[in-house]
């Protein structure tokens, strides 16, 4: 039971304002979305989706994302694999530049993309030469996107890795496994939800990025718009119902990532009480048959 | 298979872990590496495990140099102090783990794992717990197992760090009478690190005494207790009495007994160390050795009588007598007595 110092009128009111923030700010706009979208009936709303140009940017943003979450996958696990079971020089640099992309402004990230291959960049006339485009092209998204969505899985990963500790990893080792089979048989299980919560962030954040994508897409409708930057092209152009149907999917989006979450976490919790919960029952057993056993 | 450390040196940072350590342990022997937190005895586990690196020194696997030797390809048993049990498999799985990542040419069939695991479980007495998590176990079941998985590669040689370090006293107790029947079985040379002087005393084959990175002394159980090489080892197998002899007029005093007994050596004074049990208690002095004590505490719970005393300089001293001596002296709190040595455990000379 838990301790309760509070009155009961303070409780309700913190609650209620609680409610009320949340109603306000994210179940509000949520409906706003979606009744903008469908205020003019469901036809229009799935005629206004039916258009070239937003296939092509869900499309764009599908791909970005395919390309994106599995290799931040892989940096992330091995980021937080060298942080969390390792010691060496440089460790805290590492740490700190993982969150980098967190704490700089998407615009920053775009630019530095442009500054790095444009054309008055510094790859620029090298890439030029050859006839490789980046900037103002899918590539370039896909870049920007990686370097976004880069801390999403590593930092889910670093904290439950360190709580692990790497003594289970040490005794698969000197039962004979190799690094992978020490990976494969003994880490990755034990840090799989985190990894599955972790690419769950990673892709909705790759999928719905704006900033950094709209400093380097260049806007070619049909070609380099993702659907963030479709949906804004949209609504310039007062083309709400068409902005607010596309804006409902990426709303869906969310939605959908937090469901996954929640049946994560739920299914973690499970497993967890499953290899746990019966600890009390069992220890009286365990204890009498252990003497009886010894 | 033997084991050959040679003067191994290992620094963490400023601080050095081991300092030029070499040590030989036969096929078949059970060692304890004994020794306070920080004296390097768990590093010196691990440097032979492959765990870690020696900065310095090598390792010898039955004559054979181990430094090239990964630790999967070293087939040493390793139980780790807090288990280090994988905890999303079954115990069975956790067992079987050994044989399942072995090469594919060396792979046992399920069914010769499936026996191996069974028989391993056997030995260890829980053959219940097959399919349970290691988190539904208690400590002492979760090492019997840990040690069941570090045999099912059939090691050369078993490393246990610390393995009852985290476990009640009782168990512990059992668990270490087990592990001695179980090595008089099976014969595998063990090494096991631990700080519980009366564990190592117990169990073990050898003592290996370490402090500050060094071997302060290697030796049978009964040679450590009873012919310590420094008071360092004195200190750490038991408790121990310390007497100051002074050399006055060209006489040796130990206590407040005048001096009347010529030094064997040219000497300035002496540290005398005895065991609580070394000392006789009586009513008037046995000798000139004799010191004069007031006894502060007397607890007569257990096997012996434990007593404090407390001598006219401040210099107090713990004293063990049988429960019989104890009842014929009629000792009580306040009474003085006198302490005498009937045996000097180790000396140390200021010349």
């Amino acid at each position: 039971m838990s301790i309760r110092t509070e009155q009961p009128w303070v409780r309700r009111a913190l609650i209620a304002a609680a409610l009320v923030c949340l109603a306000l700010f994210i179940l509000l706009p949520l409906f706003v979305v979606f009744f903008n979208a469908l205020n003019k009936g469901v036809e229009v709303y799935f005629r206004s989706l039916n258009d070239p140009d937003t296939f092509s940017a869900i499309r764009l943003t599908v791909i970005t994302a395919l390309v994106a979450v599995p290799l931040n996958l892989i940096f992330g696990v091995a980021a937080s694999w060298a942080i969390a079971k390792f010691d060496f020089w440089g460790k805290n640099f590492l740490t700190t530049l993982i969150d980098l992309p967190l704490s700089v402004s998407p615009v920053i990230s775009g630019l530095i993309f442009v500054l790095l291959f444009g054309a008055q960049g510094a790859f620029g006339p090298w890439l030029m030469e050859h006839g490789i485009k980046i900037i103002f092209a899918p590539p370039a998204i896909i870049l920007a996107t990686i370097f976004i969505t880069f801390p999403m899985v590593a930092r889910e990963l670093i904290p439950v890795m360190k709580a692990q500790g790497s003594e289970e990893e040490e005794a698969a080792m000197t039962l004979g496994a190799s690094g992978f089979q020490t990976f494969w048989r003994v880490t990755l299980p034990n840090i799989k939800w985190g990894l599955l919560y972790g690419v769950i962030l990673c892709n909705a954040r790759a999928m719905g990025e704006f900033g950094a994508v709209s400093v380097v897409s260049g806007h070619i409708r049909g070609q380099t718009n993702t659907l963030p930057l479709h949906i804004e092209i949209l609504y310039n152009e007062y083309n709400f119902t068409a902005a607010f149907a596309a804006a409902s999917l990426l709303a869906m989006l969310a939605l959908v990532t937090l469901v996954l979450k929640s049946m994560i976490e739920f299914k973690y919790r499970a497993e967890l009480s499953a290899r746990d919960g019966s600890v009390g029952a069992f220890a009286g057993v365990a204890a009498g048959k252990m003497e009886n056993h010894s | 298979m033997s084991i050959e450390v040679k003067q191994i040196t290992k620094i963490f940072g400023t601080f050095k872990a081991l300092d030029d350590v070499s040590l030989k342990v036969e096929t078949g022997e059970l060692i304890a590496l004994l020794g306070p937190s920080g004296s390097g005895k768990t590093t010196l586990l691990r440097i032979i495990a492959g765990l870690e690196t020696a900065d310095a020194g090598e390792i010898l696997f039955h004559g054979e140099d181990a430094k090239e030797k990964q630790t999967k390809d070293r087939s040493v048993g390793f139980v780790f102090q807090h288990y280090a049990l994988f905890r999303h498999m079954t115990v069975f799985e956790n067992i079987a783990f050994g044989l399942r990542v072995k090469p594919k040419s060396f792979r046992p069939s399920e069914q010769q794992i499936k026996e191996k695991v069974h028989e391993l479980l056997k030995l260890v007495q829980l053959e219940w717990v097959a399919s349970r998590y290691p988190s539904q176990l208690s400590g002492g079941q979760r090492q019997r197992i840990a040690l069941a998985r570090a045999l099912a590669i059939e090691p050369k040689v078993l490393l246990l760090d610390e393995p009852f370090g985290s476990l009640d006293a009782n168990v512990r107790k059992e668990l270490r009478q087990w592990l001695r029947r179980f090595h008089d079985n099976l014969h595998i040379t063990s090494l096991f690190v631990t700080h519980d002087q009366e564990e190592a005393l117990e169990v073990a084959d050898k003592i290996v005494v370490m402090n500050a990175g060094k071997i302060e002394q290697i030796g049978t159980p009964e040679e450590v207790y009873h012919k310590p090489v420094s008071a360092f080892v004195l200190n750490f197998l038991g408790n121990v009495n310390l007497f100051h002899a002074r050399v006055e007029e060209g006489k040796l005093s130990v206590g407040t007994a005048p001096g009347v007994q010529e030094p064997a050596a040219k000497i300035k004074s002496a540290k005398m160390y005895v065991r609580p049990h070394q000392l006789s208690v009586t009513r008037e002095p046995l000798s000139v050795n004799s010191v004069k004590v007031v006894l502060v505490f007397i607890n007569p719970a257990g096997s012996s009588v434990k007593i404090e005393a407390c001598a006219q300089d401040g210099n107090n001293f713990q004293v063990e007598i049988t429960q019989d001596e104890y009842k014929a002296l009629n000792l009580a709190k306040n009474d003085e007595v006198y302490l005498t040595p009937k045996k000097i455990t180790y000396s140390e000379y200021e010349i």
